[in-house]
């Protein structure tokens, strides 16, 4: 074939795909858009510095990479005296040598202006501490103000506007705290104490993650967070440092009876009652969380009930042993009782 | 130093050959003798390179192939949300045997292999330096392996991720065998790397073609070099990390338990020092086969070829300064990020020179768009995308949202097939017609290459969005409603087609690949390096004297010549297998090499290597250690046949250069391997100081701990003093031997025999002295870092203790006198670096404590 009819073809293919790659990108974005869990739909300050730094990186690198691109099919398709000047040992030294350093040595200072704005501790954050565990997160609120001390787990409420410190730090393994919505991730390793500062600037419910490896479960190692406005928060925090509800009815009245006798209290805690088990979740007020399962299932009374009969098989590996050998009805008692733990 | 001659300095004019015509009666038949392969069962006794060369690429092809069927598996696994098809368990131990076996059982032994096979015939010599040791690397990497590959079949495969962090790859968390299998198998196949590595820079830098100065040198030595030496630097690493695991995991040494001291990031430093430059060393011989590639479909000379080595060589530096970049989210301060983000970027310019580099070549020639051209062209594609995306994860704070997503595992894999599978898939093709009868199908090739580009952006392309609406990676599953499934079924479909090019690719080399030395394909693209001249099991004919970097093109009748035995060395001057050994920078012949022929020796010793290993991590510890001892049994017998002395007086290769048989001291090939046999040691010794040093940084006040007691100055000063004496032994050893008389006094054993004492006298007295105070190696990481030091130490000593036993036993033989004795002077060199390194350790464990625990 010709060449400079091979030129001719290739043109006009490159601007065919040039379109349809734009479109593509766009559809791929919009999914991304409405993300519980997407680095592309910021909810706070460091998210959207982090998301603008990418927009840019991503269109510098698309412009770059279809400069060399076409470029290189310059130098293959190209008439050969058109080309001829490409052919020197100047291409490599204002292609590969000055290109980079000047484009990089502008997108170094940038980069490091964003690390610098990014994750800052603030003067009257809120403090929260996370553990990660195999495979949930231990989440703790020190007293504030006027505020006491709680413990909840698997989920993490937030004010909008005020900045949080959270620290991190591991009881097992190492794992990483991520939630994309707010920013970055921060790893959680034994031995250490690591922090991570964020703002929420949109109510709205979110989702983390566990980033790092951490064993058999590591897959469904997530948690909810949930930004508030900061009067709902304060009321949500009264709320979780209360004792436990009594039971209404007696079905729940027996449901917590089947907790005492069924020893579910020296694994976990439920504020108010004897059962003070530290070593899974606290479970004062497991009943207004929206998920169970460190964020795998909606929280209600049928998937309580399916967990605790059936803990090995919805997530084998984890610490807690499935209860199978309950009664249909003693499950329903102890998975109602759980569930009116508001 | 030696400056680089005129390439005419010891040339001739044109029709004055350094041989001339005819050749003697029989003395091609002598030269094809001494090369014969050995027939039969013991076949695979053969170390010749064209021979290991080869077993080596198909063992670390067929590495490929399994990992790439574990990656489809997986691929179907995650093509649906919630799906059931492989249980957590399978799908973690998929994940990371797909990423060790690439990593550790494919790319770096692929790279290797190929240089095995490809560096001796482009340097125009005869074999490697040291053949028997390549056979020992393939055989102990061929075992090793398989039986690595086959704990997948029994649910014994590691299952910690490939970068193994502790502590969930501890006994706490991993008390199975399945982390032991990575440790000990991949530890050892490491060692097998670092073989192939020394065996490399001592071929590159004193076998090669008569006149192939270092400025013409082709791009592929070059870049092999700089390969070697970063794995001479970054393997001992991850060698020491996969010890101290192992010693935590089998002894309770707490190197990485934060509760006694120790410290889970430790690791990450040292994995991630060998892991980043891993990288690189896996692409740096993928772009020396571009180098070599691009010119001949281009038909015309590299541009830029100084500015290319410089990049070679900058990108080999700059890799060791960057490994932090892998650790950002770890919580390091922000300064610390900052420099390791700017070295980072700054490692994409000189892989910018190489892309530049390769545009100016192919636009100054008119390319042929051949198979190997369409895989060039993938790799410069699919790579610029990945080292793009690879200047977006140095930012830190982007990094620290792309981080262990999916968008890693994008790049990540953008970079490695782009940068390694690409240019590999078109040296196959491009160098098929050098080891095969018939060149590989074009016509197929073009679907190969079709499917596998296509693919790969398919596979890989949608992941980046993936990561960042937030898929984790090593996930077996995710929930329905991310808005990952669609994403995810795509990437799918884009495995199935590389593994589809993949097939058709393995079918045409069962249709077309059918081995051939002599009578091979030849010079189908007119290429212009010397593997392409005509060659047989001894390589070329008589070893050509080159005035280009482009032999083949600016000699014209070269392949002619050198066939007809016109250049050096046309025949064999000892009757045996020889090498030309020429000096490193401009290559004037040196010496003749007796190269050592087919044996068991290497085979077996390979196989008892990997027995002692692989029983080890069963825990058969008595039927190990016997293996271990046949192995180093193995080992003696072949080395035994080795350092033959002067067999003949010196000989004429032609054109009035007459070379010895035999050298010793620096001009040595095995004083080469031995000082870089020292700086891998060194490098393991230095990672472990910096081991110990961390330890203390993170424990602070408490190094040494309450409690512990450091032994009086009087017992490491006696250590010194035995340690001193011992290399003062050697020294006189040595001068009693110099000389051209050949004496061997029998002063010279006895000399040896006392070093020896005091050498392990010294160790033993320091090992005594920690013991009386009650130092626990398992209670703290303090105790664990002195045992780890003086455990390295003794360690050298009776090796050294056995390569001492073993100069005396040549000297009772009578095969070590003041002429032949690299034996003695490699021992010698050893036992230096053994009380040097004793040395240091002494100052680092009693002196360091005193100093920071003001005791």
């Amino acid at each position: 074939m010709n060449l400079e009819a091979r030129w001719h073809t290739l043109h006009g293919w490159l601007g065919t795909f040039a379109k349809r790659a734009a479109a593509l990108f766009c559809m791929l974005s919009l999914i991304g858009c409405s993300g519980v869990q997407s680095a592309l739909d910021p909810a706070g300050g460091d998210a959207s510095r982090i998301y603008w730094l990418t927009v840019i990186m991503t269109v510098g690198g698309t412009l770059i990479f279809l400069g060399v691109t076409s470029l290189l099919l310059y130098a293959i398709f190209a008439p050969p005296e058109r080309r001829a000047w490409l052919g020197t040992r100047g291409t490599i030294v204002y292609g590969g040598l000055a290109f980079p350093i000047v484009t990089l040595s502008a997108l170094l200072p940038y980069g490091l202006i964003v690390m610098r704005d990014t994750d800052v501790p603030q003067e009257g954050a809120l403090p929260i501490e996370v553990i990660g565990e195999q495979y949930w997160w231990r989440v703790r609120y020190p007293a504030d103000g006027r505020q006491t001390e709680f413990s909840t787990a698997n989920e993490i409420v937030v004010p909008v506007g005020r900045s949080i410190a959270v620290s991190v730090t591991s009881a097992d393994v190492i794992h990483s705290f991520w939630i994309p919505n707010f920013g970055g991730k921060i790893d959680m390793i034994p031995g250490r104490i690591n922090r991570i500062n964020f703002t929420a600037e949109r109510p709205g419910v979110y989702r983390g993650v566990c980033a790092e490896f951490c064993g058999d479960q590591h897959a469904r190692m997530a948690f909810d967070v949930i930004a508030l406005e900061p009067e709902a928060f304060e009321a949500w925090r009264t709320e979780q440092a209360k004792p436990a509800r009594e039971p209404e009815i007696p079905l729940l009245a027996r449901g917590r009876e089947l907790f005492r006798v069924g020893g579910c209290g020296s694994c976990h805690a439920v504020r108010g009652t004897e059962a003070s088990g530290q070593f899974g979740p606290d479970l004062t007020h497991v009943g207004s969380r929206r998920t169970i399962g460190a964020g795998q299932f909606p929280n209600n009374i049928g998937t309580l009930a399916g967990w605790i009969a059936n803990t090995q098989h919805i997530k084998p590996g984890v610490r807690m042993p499935s209860y199978g050998s309950l009664s249909g009805e003693d499950l329903r008692a102890l998975a109602g009782y759980m569930e009116s733990l508001k | 130093m030696n400056a680089p001659e005129s390439p005419r300095s010891f040339g001739r004019n044109e029709p004055d050959y350094p041989n001339p015509l005819p050749r003697p009666e029989g003395e091609f038949e002598a030269l094809q003798k001494a090369w014969k392969a050995p027939s039969g069962l013991s076949f695979i006794t053969a170390v010749n390179n064209t021979y290991v060369g080869l077993w080596y690429i198909g063992t670390a092809f067929l590495f490929f192939i399994l990992a790439g069927i574990l990656a489809l598996i997986m691929r179907a696994q995650l093509a649906l949300p919630e799906s059931n098809l492989v249980g957590h368990d399978l799908y973690n131990q998929l994940f990371t045997m797909h990423g060790t076996v690439m990593m550790f059982l494919f790319a770096v032994p692929a790279v290797e292999a190929a240089s095995v096979y490809l560096l001796p015939n482009m340097q125009a010599a005869r074999d490697l330096p040291f053949p028997r040791l390549s056979a020992y690397a393939f055989w102990a990497y061929f075992v090793g392996g398989l039986v690595f590959f086959g704990t997948i079949f029994f649910g014994l495969a590691p299952n910690g991720g490939w970068f193994m962090y502790p502590p969930l790859t501890g006994s706490k968390y991993s008390p199975a065998e399945n982390a032991d299998w990575w440790l000990l198998g991949i530890g050892f196949i490491e060692i097998s790397a670092i073989a192939g590595a020394i065996e490399i820079i001592v071929g590159v830098m004193k076998t090669r073609a008569v006149g192939m100065s270092l400025d013409k040198l082709p791009i592929y030595s070059w870049a092999m070099l700089v390969f070697a030496v970063m794995i001479v630097i970054g393997f001992p690493a991850v060698i020491l990390a996969t010890l101290l695991l192992e010693m935590e995991r089998a002894f309770g040494w707490p190197f990485f338990i934060a509760e006694r001291g120790g410290d889970p990031l430790l690791w990450q430093h040292l994995f991630w020092f060998f892991g980043h430059p891993e990288v690189y060393i896996i692409f740096l011989p993928a772009t020396g086969m571009v180098s070599m590639i691009v010119p001949t479909m281009a038909q015309t000379p590299l541009v830029g070829y100084r500015l290319i080595v410089l990049a070679l060589v900058a990108t080999g530096f700059l890799s060791f300064g960057l490994w932090v970049h892998h650790m950002f989210a770890t919580g390091l301060p922000k300064m610390s990020l900052s420099f390791f983000s700017a070295a980072s970027t700054a490692v994409a310019v000189p892989s910018g020179i190489q892309v530049f580099a390769w545009i100016a070549t192919i636009a100054s020639g008119r390319m042929k768009l051949t198979t190997p051209s369409l895989f060039i062209i993938g790799f410069l594609f699919i790579f610029t995308l990945g080292g793009l995306t690879g200047v977006m994860v140095a930012m830190a704070p982007f990094d620290w949202q792309a981080h262990d997503s999916y968008f890693v595992v994008a790049h990540l894999h953008y970079v490695l097939i782009g940068g390694m599978v690409f240019p590999l898939f078109a040296a196959f093709y491009y160098w098929m017609p050098v080891a095969s009868k018939y060149p590989l199908s074009e016509r197929l090739g073009r679907w190969v290459f079709g499917l596998m580009f296509l693919g790969v952006n398919v596979t890989f392309l949608p992941m980046h969005i993936t990561g960042l609406i937030g898929m984790p990676r090593r996930v077996y599953t995710y929930p329905v409603g991310m808005g990952w499934d669609t994403l995810n079924v795509v990437s799918t479909i884009g495995a199935f087609m590389i593994a589809a090019g993949v097939a058709i690719f393995i079918y045409d080399l069962a249709r077309k690949f059918r081995f051939a030395s002599d009578d091979n394909a030849g010079n189908v693209w007119n290429a212009s390096t010397l593997e392409w001249l005509p060659n047989g099991n001894y390589n070329t004919r008589s070893i050509p004297e080159v005035v280009s970097r482009d032999p083949l093109w600016d000699q014209p009748n070269l392949s002619k010549d050198v066939e007809e035995g016109r250049y050096y060395l046309p025949g064999t001057a000892t009757g045996g297998r020889e090498a030309l050994v020429t000096s490193p920078f401009d290559a004037r012949p040196q010496y003749i090499l007796q190269v050592p022929g087919p044996g068991w020796q290497p085979v077996l010793a390979a196989v008892f290597t990997a027995a002692f290993f692989l029983l080890l991590t069963v825990k058969f510890v008595l039927t190990s250690v016997v293996c271990g001892v046949i192995a180093v049994g193995c080992v003696i017998w072949w080395l035994w046949e080795t350092d033959p002395g002067p067999v003949r007086p010196p000989a004429d290769i032609g054109g009035g250069i007459v070379v010895p048989v035999y050298v010793t001291g620096p001009a040595n090939h095995s004083w080469w391997a031995m000082i870089v046999l020292m700086v891998v040691a060194g490098m393991v010794f230095t990672c472990l100081i910096f081991s110990y040093l961390f330890l203390w940084l993170v424990n602070p006040g408490a190094w040494p701990p309450q409690n512990v007691r450091i032994p009086e100055w009087t017992w490491p000063s006696l250590a010194a003093f035995l340690y001193c004496g011992s290399a003062v032994l050697i020294a006189a050893a040595s001068r009693q031997l110099r000389g051209e008389d050949r004496r061997s006094p029998i002063s010279v054993p006895i000399l040896i025999g006392v070093a020896l004492l005091f050498l392990c006298g010294g160790s033993a007295i320091d090992l005594w002295a920690q013991w009386g105070t009650d130092l626990s190696p398992s209670a703290h990481a303090y105790g664990a870092a002195v045992y780890a030091i003086m455990s390295l130490q003794i360690f050298f000593v009776l090796t050294t203790l056995i390569m001492g036993a073993y100069t005396i036993a040549r000297w009772l033989a009578r095969r070590l006198d003041s002429v032949r004795r690299t034996t003695f002077d490699n021992t010698m060199l050893f036992w230096y670096y053994t009380v040097g390194q004793g040395l240091v350790a002494l100052i680092v464990v009693h002196c360091f404590p005193r100093l920071t625990g003001g005791i």
